[in-house]
């Protein structure tokens, strides 16, 4: 090969040596390739991990003991059986007395068939759960299973147990886990979502519309950007401190609902956690409010100017419309960020421990994440089942919430 | 037009029956050129004729196109560019690029120069790289300029004195052919002459083509000249190709007499 | 709103038929009363957000105030003992706590976040990046708590069979940290690649133009050229960890401990606050006002490195902006 620089004498590999050298120089590149590869895949495993984990809880043996035979019961199985057959089980082995009482708090007759199921598995069987198995040992270990419950529990019935279901949903908490539900919790936080997205929104979209259409250059309007910008990293606990002696302690009797005659004893209450998520979720919102706001075209403003629309008039009819779409997205996101929050609702105070649903913005509330925290942290197997349940449930959630604003982002953004 | 070729002693890239696709769309139709050796060759056309595409695919730069691909051949010393056991990164090595936007990395201009040789496997001692950095930068005659900031950002130069790196960055791996992609469009008229000049200097040792849409400087400073236009199908096409003073003077194809006349008024 | 917009046009529609009676129409200027109620109400909006800044200061400040009346500044910070019921206040080791499962939380995140931003930025093609992104958004999506449930149910049996039963405490920082690494990979991938792909294409290319392959291209131009965007998505990275809660909470452990070994349980200091005022707490002890002296260290922690980033990520922008 013929070299230009004849007259110097090249440090650069020739020939053979410079084959070689690329030759090592492209394995190099192979293997960092596979490096840097497996990491961005490290992502899909640990997601993998997770999901499998979850799901390895959610199913899975179970095996129950019961006062009395359920096959004993009947002729046919249990949920095959109408309301008036229910009825007879429950009267044919309950107490008179016991009956009675269950008869005069609400007649049998008022009863819906699932409640009357309910009634003759809490009087008249009685379950108790004396081991769980884990969905992989259930699949896998189906002998070993059996071959243990022959030996140590003989009295014991194998049921193969969906931990979710709708009772799971429909149910309020329990202390028994074979009896506990998620019911309170979601609604719980349905109504905490509801009224964070009832303040968050106007002011997160007012905020944005103000610092991206009136706010000038000016060093207040900068001080507020900047500020926006560093309330965005501040950890959620801290807001939880901020929520607890805001809304939960010097806006008692706001919070408390005492000025609205619907006391609740303190501060604890929806509507305190609500405001505290509000404030959380507010930076996120007016950020991706910004920058929706922004990529609507400037010739489109001017379009309306020129026709002598006010500034506002241009706002609402223009910018607002074809920034819609970006903000709802903004907001959704936001909403599945407040939705997963624990810490700052531990912080303000959302109970551990409550059966009855909530019924307004004074109540007190427990909530889904609040929920599995709880379930999370007991040691008895059992509860890792529910945790486990209770974390499809959220999962879910926040899936079909992603789903909405993926369907949003590609519906509009199509269109523009 | 071209006369058909074999003679590689002659001519340093032969190009034959080339097309370019991205995707379905066929972007250049079938193009054939040989480059002299040591000698200028100006690519000239309207925009978007092609001129860049062809140019790019001399040095295999439209690899790092999504869904560009190459048809037909160029021949560098009788290998074949796109054979399928060439690589793409010793050619890059043996034939060199000068970008429109002066790029310099945001490294130090001493850096720049070596970070050529370094990755391709330098075996050469300190003061021998510090040899390498002068002559590249004397042969872009930018020694002068920066020869007592040396340790400085590349970015702190001015726009010319960022292009002339370039082309010193490109010199340091010893390339045979430099490929120039409108290399002055970026800059004043000032910055350009240098570089005009610079390019009838490098011409004793190298092999240059260049691409631009100003067609004085095709005229001023090159050898030969490939006039290239859209056909129908908007793919481009060599059109007319021959001595610079020739085809300026002198076209042999109408469109070429158009193009230039209409250009020059 | 739609009644704001009314009024700003009714009051207009008033003041040009007054003014009718004189002049066919006038250019003079007109005071928009509804306009004006608006923009009033964007400001309020806007300035809002001040006050939550400034309710985070004077909540903490007053109420650590308050417990530095009862604790000296210095023993605060040096004492090695946080134990409210024998009256030792030392922040240290939940601080530890803290920087321990943020340091093996780096260990995991920065690494593998890089990399797989490199992957991602610079070798993915348009189809990979299809599957890959949407993956590590659904991982940034997942709540905290859940990876709390995935610490203490899926890590830590997978390091007590690592490394031994007796070794591995149920709840220990290790496991905490690794998760929180996990946690924050896709943080630390997207900022990172943000920075990579704001890299000009024509540095790429001058680089190519060299004979440089795709790695040389990756490690020795693009990375450095984009490195202060990711030193940024670095230090956000770190500040998240330091403030991240549920994770610790549920399995780094409920005592305060001062412990370099990461198999053993320590509370953090985000962890100390959850379960402090999650118990029914008076609000005039000190223990009350400790957890805000606490709050108030981990407030300017991240608040610092969250400034430091933004810094970095604004030099960054000037360069090739």
């Amino acid at each position: 090969m013929t070299t230009l620089n004849e007259d110097v004498k090249s440090g650069l590999p020739q020939g053979e040596a410079s084959r070689r050298n690329i030759a090592s120089r492209r394995r190099k590149g192979a293997i960092w390739r596979t490096i840097f590869l497996s990491a961005t895949i490290f992502g899909l495993i640990a997601l993998s991990l997770l999901i499998y984990n979850v799901a390895n809880e959610v199913f899975g043996y179970v095996a129950i003991e019961y006062a009395v035979d359920p096959a004993t019961l009947s002729d046919k199985p249990l949920d095959e059986l109408n309301k008036d057959e229910l009825v007879a089980v429950l009267q044919g082995n309950m107490r008179k007395n016991a009956f009675r009482t269950l008869e005069n708090e609400k007649p049998m007759a008022n009863r819906s068939d699932s409640e009357v199921y309910d009634l003759v598995v809490e009087r008249v069987l009685k379950p108790q759960t004396l081991e769980t198995w884990t969905l992989r040992d259930s699949w896998f270990n189906k002998a070993a299973i059996d071959a243990q419950v022959a030996s140590d529990f003989p009295e014991a019935k194998l049921e193969f147990r969906s931990w979710i279901s709708t009772s799971f949903l429909t149910t309020p908490m329990s202390s028994d886990p074979l009896r506990a539900g998620v019911r309170t919790a979601l609604l719980g936080s349905l109504w905490m979502i509801a009224i964070t997205i009832l303040f968050a929104f106007p002011i997160g979209v007012g905020a944005a519309i103000y610092l991206e259409e009136y706010a000038t250059d000016n060093r207040f309007n900068r001080i507020i950007q900047t500020n926006i910008n560093n309330l965005a990293g501040v950890p959620s606990i801290i807001y939880g401190m901020l929520g607890l002696v805001i809304f939960v302690r010097t806006l008692e009797p706001i919070t408390s609902g005492r000025m609205f005659g619907a006391d609740s004893g303190n501060g604890r209450t929806i509507v305190a956690a609500s405001l505290t998520m509000m404030l959380l979720i507010l930076p996120i919102m007016i950020i991706n409010g910004q920058e929706a706001i922004r990529a609507v075209p400037l010739s489109l403003r001017q379009a309306s100017y020129g026709l002598g629309a006010t500034k506002w008039q241009t706002i609402w009819h223009h910018v607002l419309p074809n920034a819609l779409p970006g903000i709802f997205t903004g907001t959704i996101l936001a909403i599945s960020r407040a939705i997963g929050e624990t810490a700052p609702l531990i912080v303000v105070g959302a109970s551990t421990f409550i059966v009855t649903d909530p019924d307004g913005p004074f109540a007190k509330f427990t909530a889904l994440p609040i929920q599995i925290y709880n379930w999370t942290s007991r040691p008895q197997p059992e509860f890792a089942h529910i945790a486990a349940s209770a974390i499809v449930v959220l999962l879910v959630m926040l899936l079909s919430l992603n789903a909405i604003a993926v369907v949003l982002r590609n519906r509009f953004s199509k269109r523009g | 037009m071209t006369e058909k070729q074999t003679d590689t002693a002659q001519y340093t890239l032969v190009v034959r029956n080339m097309n370019v696709y991205y995707g379905a769309f066929r972007a250049i139709n079938n193009v054939s050129l040989n480059i002299e050796r040591n000698k200028i060759t100006a690519l000239i056309g309207p925009s978007g004729c092609g001129k860049s595409t062809v140019l790019r695919s001399l040095n295999r730069m439209n690899d790092l196109v999504n869904g560009a691909r190459v048809e037909g051949e160029v021949l560098f010393h009788e290998q074949n560019l796109y054979a399928n056991d060439v690589d793409a990164v010793e050619v890059r090595r043996r034939i060199g690029m000068v970008f429109q936007k002066p790029n310099p990395f945001p490294k130090s201009i001493y850096d720049n120069i070596a970070f050529g040789p370094r990755i391709n496997g330098w075996k050469g001692t300190k003061s021998e790289m510090d040899d390498l950095v002068e002559r590249c930068l004397r042969q872009a005659a930018l020694w002068d300029d920066v020869k007592d900031k040396l340790k400085e950002s590349g970015l702190a130069l001015s726009g010319g004195q960022q292009q002339r790196l370039c082309i010193a960055r490109a010199l340091a791996v010893e390339p045979e052919v430099i490929l120039m992609d409108e290399p002055c469009s970026a800059l004043d008229p000032i910055s350009t002459l240098k570089i005009e000049e610079l390019m009838m200097e490098l011409r004793q040792r190298y092999t240059i083509a260049i691409v631009t849409h100003n067609m004085q400087q095709a005229a001023r400073a090159s050898d030969y000249t490939a006039f290239f236009l859209m056909n129908d199908q908007r793919a481009g096409e060599l059109v007319e190709y021959g001595p610079t003073g020739d085809l300026f003077t002198n076209p042999k194809d109408k469109r070429t007499e158009d193009y230039i006349t209409g250009r020059f008024g | 709103m739609d009644d704001k917009v009314s009024i700003g046009m009714d009051s207009r529609r008033i003041t040009t038929s007054q003014r009718e009676t004189t002049r066919p129409f006038s250019l003079k200027k007109q005071s928009r009363l509804g306009e004006n109620i608006i923009q009033g109400f964007l400001l309020f909006c806007g300035v809002l957000s001040m006050f939550t800044t400034i309710g985070i200061v004077i909540v903490l400040g007053s109420e650590s105030i308050a417990f530095f009346r009862q604790v000296s500044i210095v023993e605060f910070l040096t004492n090695t003992v946080w134990s409210p019921q024998i009256d030792e206040f030392g922040i240290l080791p939940l601080l530890l706590s803290t920087l321990l499962t943020s340091t093996i939380a780096m260990f995991i995140a920065l690494p593998t976040g890089l990399a797989a931003a490199i992957y991602l930025s610079e070798y993915a093609s348009r189809r990979a990046r299809s599957i890959l992104k949407p993956v590590l958004e659904v991982l940034a999506g997942v709540p905290t708590v859940v990876y709390g449930y995935f610490a203490l149910k899926f890590m830590t049996p997978l390091l007590k069979s690592v490394f031994g039963e007796a070794n591995v405490n149920i709840y220990n920082m290790a496991s905490a940290g690794l998760v929180m690494g996990i946690m924050i990979i896709p943080l630390v991938s997207s900022m990172s690649e943000d920075a990579l792909s704001a890299v000009p294409r024509a540095l790429r290319e001058g680089a190519y133009g060299l004979g440089a392959t795709r790695l040389e291209t990756a490690i020795k131009v693009v990375l450095p050229a984009g490195i202060s965007g990711i030193i940024a998505a670095f230090v956000v990275a770190i500040s998240r960890a330091v403030g991240e809660t549920m994770i610790v909470a549920v399995a780094a452990g409920a005592k305060p401990t001062f412990t370099f070994n990461p198999f053993e349980a320590a509370e953090t200091m985000t962890g100390h606050i959850a379960r402090i005022s999650g118990g029914d707490l008076s609000y005039a002890s000190i223990d009350y006002n400790s957890i805000f002296a606490i709050g108030l260290t981990l407030f300017l922690m991240t608040l610092g490195l969250n400034m430091i980033s933004r810094r970095l990520v604004r030099r960054f922008r000037e360069v090739y902006e």
